[in-house]
């Protein structure tokens, strides 16, 4: 029964870590798909994660918070479309720019604006997302096995965990039933069909960075005003190259994408759990030997020795009309 | 579908009293300098097979991507069936009937064959629906013009005559009425070729308007109704294509009259300098695209390989240039056996003597963004400088006398080669290759997207290059320049030689056939069933083998 | 082919950077001034604080140091087509090889340890560069996506060796044990009496070696024509018989070795030891500096300077302007990335309307 206890406690800190990376892996997911490579979703979910923060200290209202996150992610898609888009500039380097961007502008803002060393203010409960509970959690909390699973593990969390949940199968449908979807994947692979059948290859890539956009913002939302309560300097720590790296490993697809932000979720949850545990022969797992799987998984799987991942055919490459 | 395909001149006749489908008034486009289109005037008659032709470069493409909304033009009007609109994107040219077939297929390979087809003409925002719409639809469709293709195919597993296929479905599926297909052969083997007419035949019994963009002057003869001739982005003339003949559309399209014979003594072939043995060779996806082909060429000799585009000839010759792994058999360059495996093999070929100027200058040839010194010693650089070091001022020099030899303008070592035309780019490959004074040379499409003048002229290095005893693989899609310059044509079908033949006796009505798979001896099934025509379309057929492009009976008889 | 209206070479070459690089501090300006500062008495400390006196033009050249190295590791690459975005992970691994070596020859005098520390940081960094370089030539897998899981890769193992390994009893701080003052690479202050107190040292003559060696191979040997040529067009490359795979591998070993002189310069100089994250962002700085150096050894060394200037300058204005902080200079460097690298063609075509020739020059040309 200890056991069962202490896994449903790493599944529910699994869950809870998973959050962001669902959010912001499923965000690069439209943006790849549609062709636009997204280094920069690290740098969203810090700007984010900064706007949902000041908004909230600042108005007292988490939703508040939230359209303030969604809008500086949405800010900062529209100076990536427009750099690579319009432009025709380099992804990466846009990318890379917008990390810094929000790296050095959050800390800078929140120092001028909060005098708090880059933080911002602490929030109290209702300034930020509070923890819902379902229905009959706490009745059915006692029924071995079942009751724990459902009262820990599924009920409890906040709603915009439910969200990251639900735009899993959400974007599984609009990829592959809806037109938007068709047209979506196509203009990834090969944006010079849409453009000679009729279609805005421009509007169809900005419509999928305003995607992008909503979900690492609430992405980055959740890191400050769900997860903890407030903003503090570089909070996003890596979750956006996690999730770039988790996008890459489930091969751009939705469901494999849920899968592995949670498998890399547990990893992280589990860096916690065995801190400190002597085991026998090998002793105490270093902290960095856990810590460091997402990236190793990535880079075996990006070598070719646990299946090929093939990226959109045309991730990367500004669309150019040629003669 | 039972009444007989009138004549041509009965279908003008008809169209003649309606408007027509397509006129265009004093149409102008320009890229920056470069002027696509002039005043071009030109007009397509409802139910009939139009024919345009030109060299590349005429401005086909240009004019033929205003009409589709793809360019917009600087000035000029364009009339549909009577009325004059603006087109200004492709969605527009669709919602008039304008579909169009482009020359490279603007298809989603990982996407299936429905899913390309209802790519943008979506009925919903829901999939489900269009989607067994379409089924249905592209069941009639294949039943009204025989375009039979599998659905749910993904486009990367289709042969490239299928891929085309789903390209015209598209366009009909969007309710197309004019067709507009840009050099649609270029890709086909023969046999697929004859059935893309008997298509576009049906099409055109059925009242749709076709456009064919082309520079071959046969297919212009055994299908279209009328035809219209561009030269340097003018509409030259259109005529009625019964009244005229390959030798004046030849005329029209360069402006004087091309003696493609080029002057040449009789070969006197000495050592083999080139031996190609049971060569194996697959392309990026794992499928055999050469296969056991073997061949020699002597020292004084030029050696063609004939065939159409997409055959194998450019897996062969990056095989044995060193640009492809072979995955079986052997080449010997001198006598001494080479192994191309690993990417530097094109290196180790070159110190034994084989130069190679390759099929598509601008992809391999070259580097556009350096200068013309720097292309000029590309693949030979090891060569410049003891050390570490590079000899720049030999290079400059070298590079001086060459563009002083092969006539290279504008005479500058510093520009970049991206600022060259055409020929000249080609004249920089030629030199580079040429005097090294390799062995063996090869050579693929040595007049791609050459002005004519360079062409007679590369033709002479070539044949100079021969009587100075070195050995010459050719490979060309032009079967003229194959004719021309060749000692030995060798035919190239589906990765294997067919058959062998003799420039000077040869008929070109066998070498089709070579070229289509069918030899002596018995294709291989596929191929042989494939070139026949299926019973099924009877009044097709008889069009067919009166017209057909590949036996052309008046001549030889 | 490109109908593209060329430009002299003077507004592509100099102009259009500069023009960028002026832009990114014309909107830098407009933040100071949005949180209630005056931008040009920022600048007048910023200048002041990075060449206005000896020992803060010394920290301009120390940080210069690290972003010439950064810089060249990133370009240098890049000449070969490759986008390395891993030289702050290059950098860190490099320290471990100098500290290993110096540590190693502890207490003999810096003419034998310098060296030494070059050899050993110049091979880890390129070892630890040419991992990704490995799987891009040999496995396909993109080198920017590996570069970067390379630097977390590095955080963590470098993270757990200096905790777990380096770090002596007794200290506190994660970091190793100190080098002997006699065995460092000593400071320019020993020499120049301009520059005391600041810890610019003699890797700055390296990092200026540096970039005549990286000039002298692009530009002047074979292999850096295989370089460009690889860079440019690898299927020419293939044509060419260079081996593009040979030279993926060697050329990032060798962005990585350069990446890897920084440790020499932080862990060999101015620490005197190994300190956890000790690069600080001086290797994704080098991003930056490549781009609107515009990858030309010369323009690297420009831009380094500015970087370094911006870095001195910037903590000088932290100190003496209240609600500005350091990371307004990240934010300049982020704002420099945009302009003269993803954005960096935006002001081509206006310039182009400027400086547009009447086409019949070119076409008489053209021939």
């Amino acid at each position: 029964m200890h056991y069962y206890t202490d896994l449903i406690l790493i599944l529910d800190s699994t869950v809870r870590l998973a959050i962001p990376l669902i959010l912001a892996c499923l965000a690069g997911l439209y943006s790849e798909r549609a062709g636009i490579v997204d280094i920069g979703l690290e740098g969203k979910l810090l700007g984010a994660a900064f706007g949902a923060a000041a908004m909230s200290a600042v108005t007292g209202s988490p939703w508040l918070g939230l359209l303030a996150g969604i809008g500086v992610a949405l800010g900062m898609s529209g100076i990536h479309g427009l750099a690579s888009i319009n432009l025709k500039g380099n992804q990466i380097i846009s990318g890379v720019a917008l990390n810094f961007l929000a790296a050095g502008l959050t800390t800078f803002l929140g120092q001028s604006w909060f005098h708090r060393g880059g933080f911002t203010p602490q929030l109290s409960q209702s300034q930020r997302f509070g923890p819902i509970s379902l229905p009959y959690a706490d009745q059915v909390k006692d029924v071995p096995i079942l009751g724990g699973l459902y009262s820990e593990l599924i009920s409890g969390h906040n709603i915009l965990a439910y969200v990251a949940f639900i735009a899993v199968p959400v974007t599984a449908w609009v990829l592959f039933s809806t037109r938007f979807g068709l047209r979506l994947r196509a203009v990834g692979e090969n944006p010079k069909a849409l453009d000679t059948a009729g279609m805005s290859v421009t509007l169809l890539r900005y419509q999928a960075l305003i995607i992008t956009a909503v979900l690492v913002g609430i992405g980055g939302t959740y890191l400050s005003i769900a997860q903890s309560a407030g903003f503090n300097n570089n909070m996003s720590a890596g979750r956006g190259y996690i999730a770039l790296a988790a996008l890459i490993f489930a091969k751009w697809k939705p469901w494999p994408a849920l899968a592995t932000c949670l498998l890399f979720g547990f990893l992280d949850a589990l860096q916690f759990r065995l801190q400190g545990i002597q085991f026998p022969v090998i002793g105490e797992v270093p902290v960095q030997a856990i810590q460091v799987l997402p990236y190793i998984l990535t880079v075996v799987l990006l070598a070719g020795f646990i299946g090929r991942a093939v990226a959109p055919k045309a991730a990367g490459q500004p669309y150019t009309k040629e003669r | 579908m039972a009444k007989d395909a009138s004549s041509s001149t009965q279908r003008l006749e008809t169209a003649a009293a309606l408007p027509p489908a397509i006129k265009l008034v004093g149409i102008n486009k320009s890229f920056g300098p470069v002027r696509a289109n002039r005043d071009i005037h030109l007009s397509v008659q409802r139910g009939t097979v139009h024919g345009i032709v030109g060299e590349n470069g005429a401005g086909k493409s240009t004019l033929m991507s205003i009409l589709y909304g793809f360019y917009t033009a600087d000035s000029g009007t364009i009339h549909v069936s009577g009325k004059p609109v603006s087109i200004t994107d492709s969605r527009h040219a669709l919602a008039l009937g304008i579909g169009m077939v482009h020359q490279h297929f603007m298809l989603v390979d990982n996407f299936t064959v429905i899913e390309n087809v209802v790519l943008g003409a979506e009925d919903s925002a829901l999939l489900g629906p269009t989607l067994s719409k379409a089924r249905d639809q592209l069941k009639q469709l294949a039943k009204d013009y025989g375009l039979e293709v599998d659905p749910d195919a993904l486009i990367e597993d289709l042969s490239v005559g299928q891929q085309q296929r789903v390209e015209i479905l598209k366009a009909l599926y969007r309710g197309a009425d004019i067709l507009i297909l840009d050099e649609p052969t270029g890709v086909l083997t023969p046999a697929e070729a004859d059935h893309l007419f008997r298509i576009l035949k049906t099409l055109r019994d059925e009242g749709k308007t076709i456009i064919l963009i082309t520079h071959k002057l046969r297919e212009i003869m055994a299908i279209t109704d009328e035809v219209s001739v561009m030269r340097q982005g003018t509409m030259v003339k259109t005529l009625e294509t019964a009244q005229t003949s390959p030798g004046e559309l030849a005329e029209l399209m360069v402006g004087r009259r091309v003696l493609l014979e080029v002057e040449k003594g009789p070969a006197s072939p000495g050592d083999v300098l080139l031996k190609v043995k049971d060569l194996v060779v697959t392309d990026d996806f794992g499928i055999a695209r050469v296969k056991n082909v073997s061949f020699q060429v002597r020292a004084g000799e030029i050696v063609g390989i004939a065939g159409v585009a997409g055959n194998g000839q450019s897996e062969l010759l990056e095989a044995i240039s060193g640009m492809r792994d072979q995955t079986l058999g052997s080449v010997e360059v001198n006598g001494q056996a080479i192994s191309a495996f690993g990417d530097d093999g094109a290196a180790r070929l070159r110190d034994a003597g084989l130069a190679h100027v390759p099929e598509d200058r601008l992809r391999e040839g070259l580097v556009t963004t350096l200068l013309e010194w720097e292309n000029s010693i590309l693949g030979y650089h090891n060569s410049y400088g003891s050390g570490l070091g590079l000899d720049i001022a030999k290079a400059k020099s070298e590079a001086a006398e060459r563009i002083e030899k092969f006539d290279i303008r504008p005479a500058n070592t510093a520009l970049k080669t991206a600022n060259f035309s055409g020929g000249n780019q080609q004249k920089i490959v030629l030199a580079r290759e040429m005097e090294r004074n390799p062995d063996v040379l090869i050579v693929g499409q040595p007049t791609r997207g050459v002005d004519i003048g360079a062409i007679e002229f590369i033709h002479k290095q070539i044949i100079a290059m021969r009587d100075a005893g070195k050995a010459i693989l050719l490979v060309s899609v032009e079967l003229d320049e194959i004719r021309s310059l060749s000692d030995r044509i060798l035919v190239l079908f589906d990765g294997e030689i067919v058959g062998e033949a003799d420039p000077a006796t040869a008929d070109e009505g066998a070498l089709g056939l070579l070229m289509a798979g069918v030899h002596e001896g018995g294709a291989s099934g596929e191929s042989e069933t494939e070139a026949r025509l299926p019973e099924h379309v009877t009044p097709i057929e008889k069009t067919l083998t009166e017209m057909s492009p590949r036996v052309d009976k008046d001549e030889s008889q | 082919m490109s109908a593209r209206v060329p430009l002299p070479r003077w507004v592509d070459v100099a102009l259009l950077p500069v023009l960028n690089v002026m832009l990114a501090f014309l909107i830098g300006g407009i933040v100071v001034m949005l949180v209630g500062q005056n931008p040009l008495d920022a600048v007048g400390i910023m200048i002041y604080g990075a060449f206005g006196y000896g020992s803060g033009f010394g920290y301009t050249l120390y940080y210069t140091t690290d972003f010439i190295f950064a810089g060249l590791a990133v370009s240098l690459a890049y000449q070969a087509g490759l986008f390395n975005i891993g030289p702050e992970g290059q950098a860190y691994v490099a320290g471990l090889g100098v500290i290993l070596v110096a540590l190693a020859l502890n207490g003999l005098p810096w003419l034998v340890t310098v060296p030494a520390m070059i050899v050993a940081g110049g091979l880890f960094g390129a070892a630890w560069a040419f991992i990704p370089g490995y799987l891009q030539a040999k496995r396909g897998s993109h080198i920017v996506i590996t570069t970067i899981l390379f630097n977390f890769i590095a955080v963590s193992m470098m993270g757990y060796i200096i905790s777990k390994h380096l770090k002596p009893d007794g200290v506190n701080s994660d970091e190793s044990a100190p080098i002997d003052a006699i065995s460092r690479v000593p400071q320019l202050n020993v020499f120049w009496d301009l520059f005391k107190h600041s810890p610019v040292n003699i890797s700055f003559i390296l990092a200026l070696l540096a970039l005549v060696g990286v000039y002298w191979l692009v530009w002047r040997t074979k292999f850096g024509f295989a370089m460009r040529v690889l860079g440019q067009n690898p299927t020419a490359a293939r044509y060419a018989g260079i081996s593009n795979s040979r030279m993926i591998m060697i050329t990032m070993a060798l962005a990585g070795a350069m990446a890897g002189m920084v440790a020499v310069n932080n862990v060999g100089g101015v620490q005197g030891r190994l300190i956890l994250n000790f690069v600080s962002g001086a290797g994704f700085v080098g991003v930056a500096v490549a781009f609107m150096g515009k990858g030309h050894p010369f323009g690297v060394a420009l831009s380094a300077l500015l970087f370094g200037a911006l870095y001195q300058g910037g903590q000088e204005l932290a100190f003496s302007m209240p609600g500005i902080t350091r990371e307004m200079i990240v934010t300049i460097q982020a704002l420099v990335i945009l302009f003269t690298g993803a954005m960096g063609d935006m002001l081509r075509p206006p310039l182009e309307r400027v400086f547009f020739k009447p086409p019949d020059n070119s076409s008489a040309e053209g021939g």
